[in-house]
């Protein structure tokens, strides 16, 4: 096979033995890889919790990776959601799965539990179960340290062996799977850490016409000002959206009680870069480096954890906000979900919490001590407990990023829709609503907005499964991926191929839920944005959403889906 | 949807890219919607059937790109392959089908946004939009007349037209309207308060657009005010730029102009560069046809000249430079603000024109028009006749 490698590694804990799948070619053409191919693996399990030593924990590259594919360096992380229930699953960046393409793997297939915390080792000599017991409680950044040299590793922090809801896998030092808690999944197997390092070429079916594949991405890229324009991505980092969230009076302010944050201008990407002159990095194979670091090894906030731990909490502390994803990543903690639930915190106390507070509070959560062990199950849990589940600003127990959906209706229908809880990702409806790509479409209407979400997912679940940055789809389309994966593969495919088969990676996704009781009453979101408004200006009116019409849109996305 | 359908025929009708009642537009949400009843309904739900889109036009084009069409579709090989700007990043190819069924249509609109059937015209798709659909349409039809007009320059120069070729030249150069025409005044500078910019933009825009001097209706435009350069957004159309420019700090100290157009870097390095306030960008046709009209034989740099090129190539007086759209190591960003000063425009290769002025857009959209015709009359030149529009 070209793209693939063919191999499927299975590591079992209890056993602490592993072998080799070797998936059918057919599977390989229906499931592509990344998230589609994970869910195939997922969803015979599904059922079981997520701590049930027979649940997989599943890391799958796609075909495209570890080829000179456009940020094809990416990988999905699947198991079930502890925080949500649902399928749970995140894309992330770094060489992780670049090196198991290396190692000759498409996929990591972990069962079983350890019975004592333990390190897996994945190299080209073959596969070595460690003992990790002297990692025990060690943050992220101290357990890279201590790992093998010129690996790429997966590793978990403190907040994951502390039973935090909300808690992620770190990649190579700054990269995050960061949402729906899959780091206690890793925990609940009693792994602290997945290395892999290879040296492994895959093979390409036609290397010239990938090159010309390539070309014709990268001229997209260049045309596009969101990820290569004065004030894109690639210059400012995802921060850059931040300026444009707020002057669209959709940034999530106070616990989402407003959409305008008055501070903005002060804490924005260009502060920040002028603040801590950061340099550029970015996934392996990837031109667009979105990724900032700053000098002294800290990271630069992405988008939504710049905004969400300054205008959520209303906090106007520059280096707090650094400092807050410094903490969430070495403990290992979704920043979205941690911030959020500070926010609901912040409400239910009726107060605004002070840069020491907000720092103290997340090492609690690390830590599990005190108020923190509360915190660390999540808004909607700890809300809830506090009676006032309102106060939880969640889909499906997920907390919202930093999209307020009162200020763009595709966005509203996209967050209750998702499989995997409140998730701007799955649809990504921002690219058409605000930044006009491929064309703009009115943020305000419901007009044809279950039919572009449906279509925004399936091809969004594509990319997850080639595996593709979503932000190079700001640029380019499935259209051009086509060729790509043609090139790569040698299987001649049209981009709406590629969309046929996200759409099927969808639906087993939905299938997946509804076999764990979800229904559509659970593709809803909070009563707040139906009820308040957001932040208006003289000429800009932010209304709260009209619930008729939401049902409406959600309804004829059923129909649209065929369920 | 009503609103819609109504105003994309507008602009496909005052672009004149199709009669009024030719184009049938389809929208998919829950039910498809309809722009009017039609005998192609029927195989427009089947397009729907088979691919996952929101929405399509099938139309045949008005003259002279109907004839155009039907002329390229006939003499290419399954696809015609123009060489201008717009089709090289976006469009890649412009499939054609052998005949109106969906079952020759679908295969080739699952791999292109548009498909050509000649003697019926064009099906364009969207999947987020009608204006997707729209766009689609718009550029195909630019694309086939930049290439129909520089293939026959190319046969003229060979000494070798076919008949057939010169036939369908004949009749579509007597559908050439006469060149745009402008007596009058625009919005005067200097500017000192943002709704004097806003308007002088929006004035200027609608004036490229009634001119023709766009495609699309794209292109784009900008003003500085201060330290702020007022620029239209990525996607916009210049004859509806209400709420659809971004004010963008010259000092970097904010991306809320991150929506800004592609061509933002290089307007700011033209301001920088020139000192001038105004600028227009538009991608008028026959400044195409010629930027891509070289002497050279057998160059070194083969079919890569829209990205570099050794030669300092000019038509009247206006230099031409290679350049790609937006911001890559080939950007036009690195080629036009240095070609510009002093000059009173540059026209990037198969792409488009700049032009700019100190104070307002009467000089930039002067230039802008005058180029254009100049080119046009030195098309006409050199393929040995007379623009049959100024001499009927």
């Amino acid at each position: 096979m070209n793209g693939w490698c063919g191999n499927i590694l299975i590591v079992d804990l209890d056993t602490k033995r592993w072998a080799m799948d070797h998936p059918d070619p057919e599977i390989y053409r229906t499931y592509i890889g990344g998230r589609g191919l994970a869910g195939f693996y997922l969803k015979d399990h599904i059922t079981r919790n997520y701590d049930d030593p027979a649940m997989p924990l599943l890391f799958f590259t796609g075909p495209l990776v570890n080829t000179s594919s456009p940020t094809s360096g990416r990988m999905a992380v699947m198991s079930r959601s502890p925080l949500t229930g649902t399928v749970g699953d995140s894309s992330v960046g770094g060489s992780l799965g670049t090196n198991l393409k290396k190692a000759g793997l498409d996929g990591l297939v972990i069962r079983g539990k350890s019975t004592d915390l333990c390190g897996i080792e994945i190299s080209e000599d073959g596969v070595r179960i460690t003992d990790a017991r002297h990692l025990k409680g060690k943050g992220a950044g101290e357990t890279f340290s201590l790992l093998p040299a010129k690996a790429s590793a997966a590793v978990i922090g403190p907040a994951a062996e502390n039973g935090v809801l909300f808690s992620s896998i770190i990649v190579d030092g700054h990269f995050a799977a960061g949402r729906n808690g899959i780091g206690l999944v890793m925990a609940a197997k009693n792994l602290k850490y997945i290395s892999v390092k290879g040296k492994g070429r895959t093979p390409v079916h036609d290397p010239e016409k990938l090159l010309k594949a390539r070309e014709e991405i990268y001229r997209l890229v260049s045309a596009s000002p969101a990820l290569s324009g004065s004030f894109g991505i690639s210059k400012f980092g995802t921060g850059a959206l931040y300026d444009l969230m707020d002057a669209r009076r959709m940034m999530p302010t106070d616990n989402f009680r407003k959409t305008r944050f008055e501070h903005a201008p002060s804490m924005n990407a260009a502060a920040y870069k002028k603040a801590y002159a950061p340099k550029s990095k970015g996934c392996r194979g990837c031109h667009i480096q979105c990724k900032k670091v700053a000098k002294d090894g800290r990271g630069i906030p992405e988008f939504e954890t710049m905004s969400h731990f300054s205008a959520l909490l209303s906090n106007t502390d520059m280096d707090c906000v650094m400092e807050a994803n410094r903490i969430c990543n070495d403990m290992g903690m979704d920043t979205i979900s941690a911030a959020a639930t500070l926010s609901c915190y912040g409400e239910i106390q009726n107060k605004t919490l002070e840069p020491h507070e907000i720092l103290g509070l997340l090492t609690d959560i690390g830590q599990g001590r005190d108020e923190g062990a509360l915190l660390g199950r999540g808004s909607a849990r700890y809300a809830k407990d506090m009676g006032k589940p309102e106060a939880s600003i969640s889909v499906k127990s997920q907390e919202l990023s930093a999209y307020d959906p009162r200020g763009a209706l595709g966005m509203a229908l996209s967050f209750a829709l998702s499989t995997r809880g409140a998730c701007h990702l799955r649809a990504y409806p921002i690219s058409h609503e605000i930044l006009r790509k491929p064309v703009a479409t009115d943020r305000f209407s419901f007009l044809g907005k279950a039919r572009i979400i449906k279509i925004s997912e399936d091809a969004n679940a594509m990319a997850d499964s080639l595996t593709a940055c979503k932000f190079i789809f700001f640029a380019a389309t499935l259209e051009e991926y086509a060729k790509v994966y043609e090139a790569v593969t040698g299987h001649g495919i049209s981009g709406q191929d590629l969309l046929k088969i996200g759409d099927a990676v969808c639906k087993n996704e939905r299938d997946m839920n509804r076999a764990n009781g979800f229904t559509h009453k659970d593709d809803d979101l909070p009563e707040r944005f139906f009820k308040e408004p957001g932040s208006s200006e003289q000429s800009l009116s932010i209304k709260p959403i009209d619930r008729e019409a939401f049902l409406k849109a959600r309804g004829a996305y059923y129909k649209i889906r065929g369920e | 949807m009503e609103e819609q359908f109504v105003h994309f025929e507008e602009q496909l009708i005052a672009a004149g890219l199709v009669n009024p009642g030719d184009a049938l537009m389809a929208f998919l949400d829950e039910d498809i919607s309809w722009s009017r009843p039609s005998p192609d309904q029927e195989f427009a739900t089947r397009l729907f059937e088979g691919l996952n889109i929101n929405s399509l036009i099938v139309s045949k084009a008005a003259e002279p790109y109907q004839s155009i069409i039907d002329y390229l579709a006939e003499t290419a090989d399954g696809s015609i392959l123009p060489q201008d700007c717009e089709t090289r990043t976006f469009l890649h190819d412009l499939p054609v089908a052998l005949a109106f069924l969906p079952e020759q249509v679908i295969p080739l609109l699952k791999q292109r946004k548009s498909v050509i059937v000649p003697g019926k015209g064009l099906i364009t798709y969207g999947t987020i939009s009608l204006e997707q659909s729209f766009v689609t349409f718009s550029s195909v039809c630019f694309a086939v007349f930049v290439k129909f007009f520089s293939d026959y320059l190319a046969a003229y120069k060979k000494g070798v037209i076919p008949a057939d070729f010169q036939d369908v030249f004949q009749r579509v150069i007597r559908f050439l309207p006469p060149p745009p025409q402008f007596e009058g005044t625009l919005a005067q500078g200097p500017f000192t308060h943002e709704e004097q910019v806003l308007m002088a933009m929006d004035e200027a825009g609608k004036m490229t657009i009634r001119h023709r001097l766009v495609d699309s209706f794209f292109g784009n435009i900008s003003c500085r005010l201060g330290d702020v350069l007022y620029i239209s957004q990525t996607g916009s159309s210049l004859d509806h730029l209400a709420g659809c420019i971004d004010p963008c700090a010259m000092d970097g100290s904010s991306c809320a102009a991150m929506t800004a157009s592609s061509e933002l870097s290089a307007h700011m390095e033209i301001i920088r560069k020139t000192g001038h306030r105004a600028i227009l960008h538009g991608h008028p046709r026959f400044s195409v046809i010629l930027s891509m009209d070289c002497d050279v034989d057998a160059c070194a740099k083969g079919d890569s000249c829209y990205l570099t090129c050794s030669y300092k190539r000019e038509v009247s007086g206006i230099p031409i430079v290679p350049g790609e759209v937006g911001t890559g190591p080939y950007g036009l960003c690195n080629t036009v603000p240095s070609a510009i000063k002093g000059k009173d425009g540059v026209i990037v290769y198969g792409h488009g024109l700049f032009t700019t002025a100190p104070q307002d857009f009467n000089l930039a959209f002067s230039r802008l028009m005058t180029i254009e015709n100049t080119c046009r009359e030195a098309y006409f030149r050199r393929i040995g006749r007379s623009d049959p529009s100024l001499s009927e």
